[in-house]
């Protein structure tokens, strides 16, 4: 066993371990001492643009960065003296020099690292001027929107998108103080590669980059009185929104986030996971017809609209191999507007459906053309989680205070493989369950698959359903996809069935989710969802009572003609590029 | 014969290697072992008919000398005369170009200087009659074997070239750059041999380092320990890169040597990679030099013809073969990991350092860069061994260094010095002082990472340490001399401006802080009257902060660029505090540049009335009545000087 | 331009990204400009993302977007050379051609690029036409230098 050599590195005259491979950061981290970064990506390699994180040698005065500079025990560093303060201040100080200053109108107002920065730094006046550049914000893209005028240029949005994501819409352009962020030749977002994931949005520490926001157009509905608003929210949602009021991640919160919408103003609260075991139905019964009837192998889900689109532009040979399932939003919204309208006798242009998702590419999923059903939109808005909590403290609900209630029924009614969606593997976890069952006709033995839980990368699982193997994989985030993608092209691969999710680790990293510094959040979040599949008693899609009628009144039985007309979708080889 | 050597600036010539003739009759090389009258014919000790060099650098081409050479086969072609034309390159007296240098058999080769087109005729007619042309001779070269001419002055005795101690530049301008066989039979790649077939790899970097080379890019590391830090690394590749991006304005050293002496230049690259354990190497040169890429792949494709180069370099089993490279026009690619960067076809801003690149470099790999001019150094480091390099310069700058001299001097081009010559020695002995009796201000050393010499420190030894304690850096070795015209806010304002322009913008205290900093200059030299009282403020305020800008900017700024970016103006603020002051506090530019800060006048004594400065005025600021001294309106000034150029009596000055 | 464009790589089969910058530069030399199409076909030899393609032409002074003049103009702006006076020199040439540093006249004959540093200091001022160097190139020199061009464009097309 290769023993590590524990050796120790002087940080502010004391002694903390450092392992081999430590930088300065990383061994501060472990010993939990903090040094602000701007530019730091945890699990990259660092860039070094930002210089925030310098500390100071002792033994020359010399200013160096953490982030990059090996921990060794030669070294004797000061993370606070007056020198480093200084520094830290004045970059800070020629950053805001070309910043807008209306953080009072900025999206990212009490949550932006720059702001954060600059109140720790104790900047109080503007010292240094600098003329700025007229920058014109992009707002083509329904999910993403872009402020390069607040763009600190720290290049984390580039990276993410490039390295972890694998897409590379956006990059650097020019140089020195010309330098932008921008798509190829600066063309508009929603006319690049750009897929909508929102993982940029996420890493970006100001308001360069946020989500389209819809909270305006729901206020509107939900003040007019013609209209019936309704709200679905996703699984990932109610183990995460707890976070963007102070709480820890991985609370439950979804009784409590079920009444507090109806607080704002929603008139019914459905719960995603209803439809995502609607999904299951419709995509198992998809999947075995492909195994014995010959169909395009391996079938991918289709639930991730930021996945589509990614295969719509970097593989649309792939297409056939897609689900034509609609994904769990864009079903219940088609089966709010067909199905409940008339149950309920609420004409269908007096619904207003919204979401609310992990999501920014659901944005985009709502306005596809396909995501029409007789001439409806299946869904007419998408909140992100943050928005949500945004609309929650517009009405000044106390959180804390709120008496939790259950969504409401036919589709507040699911299972737990319905709400474990939210993490990735877990749509290949519940179709498993409903496969097993549908071809076998009695449950799996062990409904639990721990090879697919608590991972990002991609993971291999064979189950034997009779005599047949079924060869089953999952992967997320769209960097480590394509590497499974680039073998399914060249017909080196014998699976069956591939569950893709665009952001790692599932849509409890989705794009507009609570931005949390626990570098555990994701995890977490994940484990909520496991716990509740733990602790209740529905587990299987095929036995959620709501879907059985659902499919007795109204769609006959899954693959079916209706079932077709209003829960199925196509895709399309996406052409203007760049 | 003893005395000419010693006054002799040129190194002493080498002698071909016959070992190394004999490894290469094996390629059919054109030159054969024990073939003496071959080599004196090669070096041109020995000329059948007289033969006409040409200056045909970059310099000497922007100076005419395509024209020149055209006339010169017109007048042959025309008086039937017989005679050898050769191009070479740069001989280093920019001022005197285009040179052309004439050797008669049995004569020694004189040089001749600013030969323009219209002069080849006379000059030529003379030459075929016998005569020598006073006026038009530089000076004539030494020769142990050819006769003197009479009363035509020494090359040696030259006050531009006495001074000078030329090893790297031996060859350049004298030599026909393209002929590998000529290279050779001077001595070149006797030293590549003996390494090779003599010294193991550990060998080499032990006598680099004992030489006590630096790098001349501007670094000043010791060579020899940065190679040994390669050589220590084990990869199945490493790559040894030679820099040739020269972006420092004012620096034109590497251009001239390649352009020169092109097989010099490869030659210490194998030497390098080979000291390291490179197999593969580039050479990053800038576009900008169409004529040195030129010139090297030309040299290349004799090079790998005959072995010296590629698979099994003369039959030693050591293998190095290298691609060049085209520059895209960045200052930053300068910079070793930015070049690294811009090879592997990225947008070329620098990686942090560590891991440095002689552990992980291009693509990952252990590599070694090393500039132009230290590379250019090994053959010679090998010829005269490490000790011999080690006694000439100072403690800690060893050997010599090629300076590019250029800018208020009377004699402009490539000097080649010991270190330890003073600025004095060289902006006043070789470069002659400043033209037009104007008084000397400063020498800018370093370019934009460096700092300016001003009169009060001239005594000041060109050493790595030394020019630290004043504020400088050796530099590349661009050298521009300032007189009682420049202004040093200027100056200071033009580098920030180069900076900001080149700086990558990847870190934030190079690419705002070096902006913030020129902001700052520009509100110095505005002009008083178009600024508001904010603008008062800022320029007080922006004074205070450039000290404490420039401090931030050198301590945490990612790389090179950045960390010496502050330097041109620290240096100024230091030795010219009262040129900042006056166009801080009293809106004045002593030097009279800073167009903003002048005041055009028409002095009433001189003016005749004439009105022609008031026709060409743009903006009608000039009023008076004919035949009697007119005067310019201040406030409507715009200060294009057209007044000044339409005055026929001088009548107009500024202040 | 397409086919220029293809001809440029089948010279690079099986590149990877470390070619990007001397294809460019073949490219520009062969096309006259970097254009939107020539990325897209270069981000499809190399599959390396348009935006990356994009990011590395904008960083590098030498691609241009645009098509450049007949006759390109470098005015050099190095150390000694503004020592010596080239911020007149580039003056009088915007001046004398109507257009400032980085366009192109509307004629197409005549477009002006700012260099940092062309490396012939002895001979500052420097400016340099389509690969000709004219030192010592004052104000008043530059203005004949640019006459001289025009008269060659009158002679060759009339003649």
């Amino acid at each position: 066993m290769k023993e590590q050599i524990m050796n120790t590195m002087t940080v502010n005259g004391k002694d903390i371990p450092i392992e081999t491979g430590d930088t300065i950061l990383s061994a501060l981290g472990k010993a939990g001492i903090n040094i602000p970064t701007l530019c730091h990506i945890e699990g990259l390699p660092p860039t070094g643009a930002c210089r925030i994180c310098v500390v100071e040698d002792t033994k020359n005065g010399a200013l160096i960065p953490s982030c990059s500079f090996p921990a060794s025990e030669r070294l004797s560093i000061l993370t606070h003296s007056v020198k480093v303060l200084k520094a830290r201040k004045t970059i800070v100080e020629l950053l805001l020099a070309n910043h807008p200053d209306d953080c009072l109108y900025c999206d990212r107002n009490l949550d932006c690292s720059l702001q954060k920065l600059a109140e720790e730094l104790g900047v109080r006046h503007r010292r240094i001027n600098s003329n700025r550049i007229t920058q014109y914000v992009d707002t083509s893209s329904p999910a993403i929107m872009r402020d390069p005028g607040k763009c600190i240029l720290c290049g984390k949005c580039v990276r993410t998108c490039e390295e972890i994501q694998g897409v590379s819409a956006l990059d650097f352009s020019g140089r020195g103080s010309k330098t932008k962020i921008s798509t190829a030749f600066d063309i508009s977002l929603n006319l690049s590669t750009c897929v909508g994931c929102g993982q940029c949005v996420n890493a970006c520490p100001t308001g360069a980059l946020v989500e389209r926001s819809s909270i305006h157009d729901v206020i509107e509905a939900i003040q007019d009185p013609e209209k019936i608003v309704v709200i679905q929210h996703a699984p990932a949602v109610s183990v995460s929104l707890a976070e963007e009021f102070g709480l820890e991640a991985g609370i439950d919160i979804a009784g409590t986030m079920a009444t507090a919408l109806k607080q704002v103003g929603f008139n019914f609260v459905f719960d995603t996971a209803f439809s995502a075991d609607l999904t299951i139905m419709e995509e198992a019964t998809e999947l075995v017809q492909r195994i014995t009837q010959g169909g395009v192998l391996p079938m991918m889900t289709s639930c991730c609209p930021s996945w589509v689109k990614f295969a719509e532009t970097f593989y649309p040979e792939l297409l056939p191999n897609i689900s034509s399932c609609k994904s769990p939003q864009q079903m219940l919204g088609s089966m709010i507007k067909h199905y409940w309208s008339e149950k309920m006798n609420i004409p269908q242009e007096k619904i207003y459906s919204v979401s609310v998702m992990p999501c920014t590419a659901k944005k985009f999923e709502i306005e596809r053309e396909e995501m029409v059903s007789k001439g409806t939109s299946d869904i007419d808005a998408s909140l992100t989680t943050r928005e949500l909590a945004k609309l929650i403290r517009m009405h000044s609900i106390d959180m804390k205070k709120v008496v939790p209630s259950q969504s409401d029924l036919p589709f507040g009614e699911r299972s737990t493989a319905g709400k474990l969606f939210g993490a990735s593997g877990g749509v290949m976890e519940a179709a498993i369950r409903s496969a097993y069952w549908m071809i076998t006709g009695t449950e799996l033995e062990n409904l639990v698959i721990t090879e697919l839980r608590n991972k990002q990368d991609y993971r291999e699982i064979a189950v034997d359903i009779n005599d047949l193997k079924v060869k089953a994989a999952v992967v997320s985030g769209l960097g480590n996809a394509r590497k499974i993608l680039d073998k399914i092209k060249t017909k080196d691969c014998d699976l069956h069935f591939l569950e893709i999710m665009s952001c790692p680790g599932g849509c409890i990293n989705g794009g507009g989710q609570p931005k949390s510094i626990d570098k555990d959040a994701v995890i977490k979040r994940m484990k909520a969802l496991y716990a509740i599949d733990k602790n209740e008693e529905q587990n299987v899609s095929h036995k959620n009572s709501a879907i059985i009628e659902l499919y007795d009144k109204f769609l006959k039985k899954p693959g079916s003609h209706k079932a077709h007309e209003l829960l199925h979708t196509t895709y399309h080889k996406r052409t203007d590029l760049i | 014969m003893d005395k000419i050597i010693e006054k002799n600036c040129w190194s002493e010539a080498g002698t071909v290697s016959q070992e190394l003739l004999k490894k290469l009759s094996e390629k059919d090389f054109p030159l054969k072992p024990g073939d003496d009258e071959s080599v004196k014919k090669l070096t041109r000790e020995t000329i059948a008919r007289p033969v006409i060099y040409v200056g045909a650098g970059t310099c000497g081409l922007g100076a005419g000398a395509g024209a020149t050479k055209k006339r010169i086969i017109e007048y042959l072609n025309k008086n039937k005369k017989e005679a050898d034309i050769i191009e070479v390159g740069c001989i280093g007296l920019c001022s005197a170009e285009p040179l052309v240098d004439i050797q008669i058999p049995g004569k020694t080769r004189i040089s001749f200087k600013n030969i323009t087109a219209e002069k080849v005729v006379p000059l030529l007619d003379d030459i075929f009659k016998g005569i020598i042309p006073k006026d038009m001779v530089l000076g004539q070269f030494q020769s142990q074997h050819d006769q003197k001419w009479e009363e035509v002055p020494c090359l040696n005795d030259h006050p531009f070239f006495a001074p000078q101690k030329r090893w790297v530049l031996v060859n350049c301008g004298i030599v026909d750059p393209l002929s590998i066989t000529e290279y050779v039979s001077r001595g070149g790649y006797a030293s590549l041999f003996k390494a090779l077939t003599k010294n193991s790899s550990e060998e080499i970097c032990e006598t680099v380092e004992k030489s006590g080379l630096k790098g001349r890019g501007g670094g000043g590391f010791s060579t020899g320990r940065k190679w040994k830090f390669a050589a220590g690394e084990k990869s199945e590749q490493k790559y040894l890169i030679c820099n040739a991006d020269e972006g420092d304005p004012g620096a034109f050293m590497d251009r001239a040597v390649i352009e020169g002496d092109p097989f010099r230049l490869l030659e210490g690259m194998v030497i390098a990679a080979y000291g390291i354990g490179a197999s593969k190497g580039y050479i990053y040169i800038r576009a900008e030099y169409p004529l040195a890429i030129e010139r090297l792949h030309i040299a290349l494709k004799q090079v790998r013809e005959f072995g010296l180069l590629g698979n099994n370099i003369l039959g030693t089993g050591f293998s190095f073969d290298l691609q060049i490279k085209m520059g895209a026009g960045a200052f930053v690619c300068g910079e070793e990991t930015a070049l690294i960067n811009s090879i592997e076809g990225k947008r070329g801003m620098p990686r942090p350092r560590p891991p440095y690149p002689a552990v992980s470099g291009l693509f990952g790999k252990p590599t070694i860069i090393n500039n132009v001019e230290t590379l250019s150094n090994l053959p010679f480091v090998f010829m005269k061994g490490p000790d011999y390099f080690n006694s000439f310069g100072t403690k800690n700058s060893k050997g010599t260094k090629v300076f590019a001299l250029s800018g208020k001097v009377e004699r402009t081009g490539l000097v080649e010095v010991e270190m330890g010559t003073t600025v004095k020695e060289i902006v006043f002995d070789i470069g002659g002082g400043i033209p037009n009796n104007k008084k000397y201000k400063a020498a800018q050393i370093g370019g934009p990472s460096g700092g300016c010499i001003p009169e009060s420190n001239l005594d000041i030894k060109v050493d790595y340490d030394e020019l630290k304690t004043v504020g400088a850096i050796m530099g590349s070795g661009g050298l521009v001399v300032m007189d009682e015209e420049t202004c040093m806010v200027d100056v200071a304002k033009f580098f920030m401006d180069f900076i900001q322009k080149e700086s990558c913008g990847k870190c934030i205290p190079c690419r705002e802080g070096t902006k913030r900093m020129y902001e700052i200059l520009k509100s110095i030299t505005r002009s008083r009257k178009k600024e508001t009282k904010e603008q008062t403020l800022d320029r007080f305020q922006g004074v205070m902060q450039l000290q404490e800008l420039a401090e931030v900017i050198k301590s945490t700024s990612l790389c090179g660029l950045g960390q010496t970016a502050p330097n041109p103006v620290l240096s100024t603020l230091r030795w010219f505090r009262d040129e900042y002051d006056a166009h801080i506090f009293d809106r004045k530019c002593p030097a009279g540049v800073c167009k903003d800060l002048l005041t055009y006048k028409i002095v009433e004594s001189d003016c005749k009335g004439c009105t022609l400065c008031a026709k060409k005025c743009p903006v009608g600021a000039i009023k008076g009545v004919a035949k009697a001294p007119h005067y310019i309106i201040e406030d409507k000034c715009i200060r294009c000087g057209a007044c000044i150029e339409a005055c026929p009596f001088g009548a107009i000055i500024t202040e | 331009m397409e086919t220029r464009v293809n001809q440029v790589l089948e010279k690079y089969p099986d590149a990877e990204r470390d070619k990007l910058i001397p294809i460019l530069q073949e490219v520009q030399e062969s096309v006259g400009f970097i254009s939107k199409e020539a990325v897209l076909e270069i981000s499809q030899h190399l599959n390396l993302a348009p935006s990356k393609i994009f990011g590395v032409a904008t960083f590098y002074n030498q691609f241009r977007f645009e098509p450049k003049g007949k006759y390109h103009i470098l005015v050099c702006r190095g150390t000694a050379c503004h020592v010596k006076g080239s911020a007149k020199t580039l003056e009088a040439v915007e001046r004398e051609l109507g257009i400032k540093a980085g366009n192109t006249t509307s004629d197409g004959l005549f477009s002006i690029e700012v260099v940092a540093c062309l490396g012939a200091c002895g001979l500052a001022p420097l400016v340099c036409i389509n690969n000709e160097f004219y030192g010592h190139a004052t104000k008043d020199k530059v203005r004949e230098i640019l006459k001289s061009y025009r008269n060659k464009e009158k002679e060759a097309n009339n003649g």
